[in-house]
């Protein structure tokens, strides 16, 4: 069974433009939000569903979970009808909103998954094991009796996931999940998110602003413009069809002329008369490691860093290649 | 079935266990109950006796029974409108409600149900204590008004939440319900019969309030417990709280659908 199928889903808002009321400068205007979006999300794949902000992220999740009633086209949702079947889909889905929260605020968060729990009918043993296997998966148990509001951002983001997969769901959708954690709690994150995926099969779909978070969890690319579907593949793809580089920052232990010879590289400049220089190269043709060892039979490296390609960049170039 | 009931009563106990933990808000409802007690009794008392001891089947002692027990309702029964869902349909966070395999008004309600009985430990039977310890008060020997009474005390607490979801559900229609939960104290307070017992209304203002279901949240509850209401009369009184109730109940579940089919489709 296809795990998510839409096929010209289509959703427009009536937008009433400020103004008083019965003013003649008042109209309605009709803006399209997700604009014939055909796709199929098979079981156990993990896709990344990328944009710009108002690109239409949010509302194809919504239609996904039952919350908004397509204006036009199908959907179905682990087989279901999401907006008749909103309640039995819920128990077969888990929804992660970055800036929402499903726990109770001041409750211990292990009250907040015995609420859920119950919410989601588990068994007993079965629920309190499943609870032990995300509570140790996720590192919880030091903050398990800490009431919410107490937590820090990283620690309630965990409880957040947690609280979305205790019913075992076979797709969970994360909006936004890595927003505003520190780069360790990211990386625990994911982790943990491919772990739960190898162990269960279960099928992510993941919006999201970062780049390494696509890297890391995402085999799949959906890239959204202005409600369109402009992108679906892979990846190394994605960065192919927009070529998009990643980017090599060195300090030297010395000035040196701009680098304009490394092979398969381009210098984009130098900083502190030559001490810091920057050269953008393609994962395709080269690795970060080649770049290096080229450039330090030039000068000694200090420091380095590499930057991924900004996901806002690519959204750019995959619009401008369209138009 | 069985497992919907055992869910349900999952969220009673988990309310329960929530309202446990604010026990110094306890301590200072407890607090304001009881210094109003001393005032509303002092008031009462003294046109009581200003009538001759005897007004509208009200003595000192049975008078002390009402002003006692209504302080003791107080903090089990929602007299102010207030109620988180009307935030949350304001921010948005109640598509992370819709988004779960469980009936939005019935969960809120098992939760106010579990919280507001909680209350009963820290203020209602503290107020109670104090009251029959320093004034005095008239109770019934027997047994049966406790009981009937119990189940009239959880009648009125669900529909008070009753009245008050009907209101912050209109929320998906209006901006702001602030100003509808402030009627909705001045009124519901009045016609519940917080500040003065409903006998002592003159007899149009009385019946206005009967066409509310006001009396049902408090004023019941106390005639039944107080032994006011007895045999017949108050099997009769909690069989119109059972009306009420399922009538504030349905309304709230037609605007629930209402307000949500409006989501679906106008988003929000």
């Amino acid at each position: 069974m296809t795990i998510i199928e839409t096929e010209r889903l289509t959703r427009q808002f009536v937008r009433r433009s400020r103004g008083l009321r019965r003013s003649p400068g008042r109209s309605r205007s009709l803006l399209t939000a997700v604009d014939d979006v055909t796709l199929r999300i098979e079981p156990g794949e993990s896709v990344g569903y990328i944009g710009a902000n108002g690109a239409g992220k949010s509302t194809t999740i919504k239609m996904l979970t039952g919350i908004l009633v397509p204006t036009s086209g199908r959907v179905r949702t682990c087989g279901l009808d999401p907006v008749r079947q909103r309640r039995l889909l819920a128990s077969r889905v888990g929804v992660v909103f970055g800036q929402r929260s499903q726990l109770w605020w001041d409750l211990p968060v292990r009250e907040s998954f015995e609420i859920l729990a119950a919410i989601h009918r588990l068994p007993a043993r079965a629920g309190a094991m499943r609870q032990d296997e995300l509570v140790e998966q996720l590192e919880m148990g030091a903050f398990l009796e800490t009431p919410v509001r107490q937590l820090s951002l990283g620690q309630r983001m965990r409880a957040e996931v947690a609280a979305a997969l205790l019913h075992s769901p076979e797709l969970v959708i994360l909006d936004e999940p890595t927003i505003g954690l520190d780069l360790l709690s990211k990386q625990r994150l994911r982790e943990f998110l491919v772990a739960e995926r190898g162990r269960h099969g279960t099928t992510l779909l993941l919006t999201t602003h970062d780049m390494g978070d696509i890297a890391r969890l995402c085999e799949r690319v959906l890239v959204i413009d202005h409600g369109r579907l402009a992108y679906d593949g892979s990846l190394a793809g994605l960065s192919r069809t927009v070529g998009a580089q990643r980017v090599l920052v060195v300090d030297l232990t010395e000035s040196l002329p701009d680098l304009n010879d490394i092979p398969d590289t381009r210098h984009l400049g130098s900083e502190g008369n030559g001490l810091r220089q920057r050269l953008a190269f393609d994962a395709e043709q080269t690795t970060a490691a080649r770049v290096l060892s080229a450039v330090s039979k030039r000068a000694e490296v200090r420091d380095l860093s590499v930057e991924e390609p900004d996901i806002e960049d690519v959204v750019r170039r995959i619009y401008s290649a369209h138009r | 079935m069985r497992a919907g009931v055992r869910t349900y009563w999952k969220l009673v106990v988990s309310g329960f266990r929530q309202e446990s933990h604010y026990r110094l808000a306890a301590f200072a409802g407890l607090v304001a109950n009881v210094t109003f007690g001393f005032l509303k009794a002092a008031i009462l008392f003294a046109t009581v006796r200003a009538s001759g001891g005897h007004l509208a089947g009200y003595d000192v002692g049975s008078m002390s029974a009402y002003v006692w027990l209504s302080q003791g309702m107080l903090g089990m029964v929602n007299l102010s409108g207030t109620h988180e869902l009307g935030e949350r349909i304001r921010s948005g966070d109640v598509a992370v409600d819709f988004a779960r395999p469980v009936d939005i008004q019935g969960s809120y309600l098992a939760r106010f149900v579990g919280a507001r009985v909680f209350t009963l430990l820290p203020r209602g039977l503290p107020s109670v204590v104090v009251g029959a310890l320093t004034i005095g008060m008239t109770m019934p020997a027997t047994a049966q008004p406790y009981l009937l009474g119990g189940v009239s005390i959880v009648l009125g607490i669900a529909s008070s939440f009753g009245c008050v979801y009907v209101i912050h559900v209109l929320g998906f229609w209006l901006v702001e319900t602030r100003g509808l939960q402030l009627l909705y104290m001045v009124v519901s307070g009045f016609f519940a019969g917080l500040f003065v017992p409903l006998p002592l209304f003159p007899s149009w203002l009385h019946d206005a309030a009967y066409a509310t279901p006001f009396p049902s949240v408090m004023m019941t509850p106390i005639n039944v417990l107080s032994g006011q209401l007895t045999g017949l009369a108050a099997w009769h009184s909690v069989l119109v709280q059972v009306a009420w109730l399922a009538g504030v109940l349905l309304l709230g579940r037609v605007l629930t659908s209402a307000g949500l089919r409006k989501l679906e489709v106008q988003g929000g």
